[in-house]
């Protein structure tokens, strides 16, 4: 894939002071993480991890706490060295870069949110802002103007020099997401920024994440425990358990076609209305009868649950082009909502 | 040789072996520890000079503006008072030597303490050699290391900010190294995140965020210092310790009380201007130090001009 703009491939990453011949084990003998625990006394992070970003895409990373994602995003600006693999970046490796290039790398081209903010107490908000572009020896008043502006993109205009404790959870990783916007950087790494926010808040900060990025064409990979948050907030959605990645795929894959059952069983809960596509659960036509009810076909569920409300008939699936392709009965829209 | 009472006999003469290792080192290396006591010296003459050079007036405005500053009016009337007291017991430049000798330690303990508990906080194995140092240096009586200080360093005002320097020294280093690593992972990843080289996330994020913690351990090593004072005038010190040390010797209760009450009064004044410094910023609503105290009503006045 040449428009890929975060690469990784076989992405390893054990901890511990053996874990060079743990890893060697590990590709010899394929062993488990309780077995390396148990022989190496290492912890296996990241098992072969293998994803691409396109370029503008939200990326997002699920699993459950200690299932290795925020470990594995941390690679991507290297705040974690790998045991092996590689990662590339806008096309240059990041794996073998040196301390200048990682620190330029890390101060333009990535920002970064934490799910605790991590804004830093004794600075006041333009600061802590215009961090990233201090540390590359901006001067100070194109660093306040960049904060300025970046703030009152985040409605936070005229709270410049106030200090982190004098505003809301919801105002700080407001803050924090500035602060990693303010170099203009091409990629964005958010580390469940807003999983520490209450469902009101959060659900705004999503809304106003998905407007700015949609307007500003950043690459994020984006880490949650929450699937509703990641099918909100997601083009793809990698799932991950115990390190590995267990499947990759767009919102709509991962609910209607699961690949085990730790996929299945958060998959369970999520409603379908606005997922599923009338192309994945339309049947072929073959020759029956085309009725007056049409749905293009990626109309959504909840779409075409509506042209039931008054008969049941099928309803009639078309391409953009009008042709028709397929056909929606009343059963297979009802066992499409049941999952 | 009577085999119960073995421990009759000195078998290991430690006293010995020591005698002789130090005799060695002062025969043959006394002017490294000469070379030692230079910057010492400078420090603590030039601040001796101004303290007991200057018109004590002068000198009594100076501390009481230092800690209207620092703690605002109140301890600045505290401050006020307790100096006042000091002067009219007649214990002025006595006072003032102390409290130069004491200055001269603390600078050398922050000099040398901060950067020890820092590199301390990142290396842990630097911190397991350190540690049982600091440890010694703590619980050693500080009556036993007058004698070699004395032999290599001899007698006067600087050997005995030496001597205080060892004691007063652990305070700040274990306080350093303690708020260096209490310092939230996160913004110390945060800021690495952002591009910030090691030098750049100490000095700007690590460092300020430890400071009320390293402040509090100035604090000690500052009263640590002061309690040294009467040690020290063992080795010839001057200040409000020879007049305590003085005052036992001839019996004289009243020499003794004015030396004591001396040092009470300036360990308040210290005490508490010091403890104001580790005031973090957050505590103070965020107001920057020129805009409070005496600098800020000098500011209110020319704004309003």
């Amino acid at each position: 894939m040449t428009d890929a703009q975060i690469e990784c491939r076989d992405l390893w990453k054990i901890y511990g002071q053996r874990s060079d011949e743990a890893m060697k084990a590990v590709l010899a003998e394929g062993l488990s993480k309780d077995q390396v625990r148990d022989r190496f006394h290492c912890v296996l992070g990241v098992r072969n991890a293998s994803f691409s970003v396109k370029k503008g895409e939200i990326f997002c990373i699920m699993g459950l706490s200690g299932s290795g994602k925020s470990t594995l995003v941390r690679h991507v600006n290297r705040l974690i060295e790998p045991t092996a693999g590689e990662i590339r970046v806008a096309g240059r490796r990041v794996d073998s870069m040196d301390e200048a290039e990682l620190l330029e790398l890390r101060s333009g081209t990535i920002g970064m949110v934490f799910q605790h903010m991590a804004l830093w107490p004794h600075r006041t908000l333009g600061d802590n802002v215009g961090f990233g572009l201090e540390v590359r020896g901006v001067a100070p008043a194109e660093r306040r103007k960049a904060a300025e502006t970046t703030l009152e993109a985040m409605d936070l205009g005229g709270w410049i020099d106030h200090y982190p404790d004098q505003l809301s959870g919801g105002m700080q990783q407001r803050v924090g997401l500035a602060r990693a916007l303010a170099a203009d950087p091409e990629i964005l790494l958010m580390d469940e920024p807003f999983s520490a926010l209450d469902p009101l808040i959060r659900r705004q900060l999503q809304d106003q994440f998905l407007h700015l990025s949609a307007q500003m064409d950043k690459t994020t990979l984006f880490i949650t425990h929450d699937l509703d948050e990641a099918i909100r907030m997601g083009d793809h959605i990698a799932i991950m358990n115990d390190g590995e990645i267990v499947q990759i795929g767009t919102p709509e894959e991962i609910v209607t076609n699961p690949k085990d059952d730790y996929v299945a069983e958060f998959v369970k809960g999520i409603s379908r209305v606005g997922l599923v596509r009338a192309e994945t659960i339309m049947t072929p036509l073959d020759g029956r009868e085309e009725t007056d009810k049409r749905v293009r076909m990626d109309a959504e569920l909840g779409d075409i649950i509506d042209h039931f409300m008054d008969d049941q008939t099928p309803v009639t699936v078309i391409t953009p082009d009008h042709e028709v392709v397929g056909r929606i009965s009343i059963k297979d829209a009802l066992a499409a909502l049941r999952g | 040789m009577d085999l119960w009472n073995i421990f009759d006999q000195e078998w290991v003469p430690v006293g010995a072996w020591v005698e002789s290792a130090l005799q060695w080192v002062v025969t043959n290396f006394r002017f490294i520890f000469q070379a030692i006591k230079v910057p010492f010296d400078i420090v603590l003459t030039g601040l001796e000079n101004g303290l007991t050079g200057a018109p004590d007036l002068v000198v009594l405005a100076l501390i009481v503006i230092v800690a209207w500053q620092a703690g605002g009016r109140k301890l600045g009337l505290i401050s006020a008072t307790c100096m006042v007291a000091i002067g009219l017991m007649g214990a002025w430049e006595e006072s003032m030597t102390t409290l130069s000798i004491v200055l001269t330690c603390v600078v050398f303990c922050c000099l040398i303490g901060i950067p020890l508990g820092v590199i301390a906080a990142k290396k842990d194995r630097f911190w397991l050699v350190l540690q049982p140092l600091l440890d010694l240096m703590q619980t050693i009586p500080s009556f036993v290391y007058l004698v070699p200080v004395v032999m290599l360093f001899s007698i006067g005002n600087v050997s005995g900010v030496i001597v205080t320097f060892i004691y007063a020294l652990p305070p700040v280093v274990r306080l350093t190294n303690l708020g260096i690593r209490q310092v939230r992972g996160d913004m110390v990843e945060a800021a690495r995140a952002f591009g910030a080289s090691n030098r750049q996330t100490l000095f700007k994020i690590e460092l300020p965020l430890a400071m009320p913690t390293i402040m509090a351990g100035v604090n000690q090593t500052i009263m640590m210092a002061l309690s040294m004072v009467v040690v020290s005038s063992m080795i010839s010190v001057t200040g409000l310790g020879q007049m305590v040390l003085r005052g036992i010797g001839r019996l004289d209760m009243g020499l003794a009380t004015v030396g004591g009450l001396g040092i009470v009064f300036l360990a308040i004044v210290i005490d508490r201007v010091s403890q104001s410094f580790g005031v973090s910023s957050r505590d103070r609503d965020h107001r920057k130090w020129y805009e409070t105290g005496p600098a800020g009503a000098l500011r209110s006045l020319f704004r309003k001009g």
